[in-house]
């Protein structure tokens, strides 16, 4: 019975999530089609939120790595039930993010054709992480990069200061 | 059991302050804001193995008054003050107080009428802070 129901769970989760897009992207005024800003602010609002909940029963972060790895690993599997492939950096202040089945590209037709549509289906998780990360002080730029579906790469660049 | 509760912001600035007794606010605004210097300090300290929990516990305590502290993953604390006469309290008393305040501080933050580093005006929050002072 669990089982099930965290399958309509999830199935909900990308129903609303594709309806979203929909829904912010055709409101938005004439002449700015295919605007993600706003798509990229309620991603930043709820993680800013979500993540005082999820590092509610967690140990202080040591340093901005121990950060980035709860992000790819708890964070990323309580929102999207996988953990990020691939988490790279320069320990200076850039981390790669690579996630090789991306839950809101999976059920897009891989390959190139489609590949101009994906940009406002990642513009809410980039936000999502800016947010988690902003909440947690460290201020950073969060961009995606796609290939090929429904493969997705996350930059993530700290700001120092 | 405790006499006064206090949430911080990022920027240390009040977000809630609650007394039992209103007219001693000011007192408690100024022990609070007192625990402050304590509670970076405490966070400053590194290769300490406790510094990794969220609960910092007792900051300092003065004839009156013991206060204790406990600072969350995104940097909100929240001090609690309670009479140096109650002698019963236990350690885990304590931490209990801080796990409880910090569920409810949660339920503020995820609520979306609340827009983060605003004043808290929850009626909800009010209510559970008033259970933790009275001790249930």
């Amino acid at each position: 019975m669990s089982v099930s129901k965290g399958l309509v769970d999830d199935v909900l989760f990308e129903f609303l999530h594709a309806e979203l897009v929909s829904y912010v992207l055709n409101s938005s005024k004439d002449g700015k089609k295919g605007d993600v800003t706003s798509l990229e602010y309620i991603g930043f609002s709820s993680g800013y939120r979500i993540i005082e909940r999820l590092t509610k029963e967690w140990p202080r972060f040591k340093d901005e790595l121990e950060t980035m790895k709860f992000i790819c690993t708890d964070f990323w599997s309580s929102i999207y039930k996988k953990q990020i492939d691939n988490l790279r950096t320069n320990h200076q202040g850039v981390y790669v993010l690579h996630e090789n089945s991306f839950r809101f590209l999976r059920k897009i037709s891989s390959g190139r054709q489609y590949l101009e549509a994906a940009p406002k289906f990642v513009a809410f998780t980039c936000g999502l992480i800016r947010g988690a990360l902003a909440n947690l002080g460290l201020d950073c730029t969060v961009t995606a990069e796609i290939q090929q579906m429904p493969a997705c790469k996350f930059h993530i660049q700290v700001q120092k200061n | 059991m405790a006499v006064c509760v206090a949430v911080i912001g990022k920027d240390n600035s009040p977000k809630y302050i609650l007394c039992l007794n209103p007219n001693q606010e000011l007192q408690f605004h100024y022990r609070v804001h007192t625990s402050l210097d304590v509670v970076e300090e405490k966070l400053k300290a590194t290769g300490d193995r406790d510094v990794r929990e969220l609960y910092i516990g007792q900051l300092y305590s003065t004839e009156e008054h013991k206060i204790f502290g406990y600072v969350t993953n995104t940097r909100i604390k929240f001090i609690v003050v309670v009479e140096s006469s109650n002698t019963s309290l236990r350690d885990n008393e304590v931490r209990m107080m801080f796990r409880n305040l910090h569920s409810a501080y949660t339920d503020v933050v995820c609520n979306p009428f609340y827009i983060p580093g605003d004043p808290i005006t929850s009626k909800n929050f009010d209510n559970t802070v008033r259970r933790i002072m009275s001790g249930n």
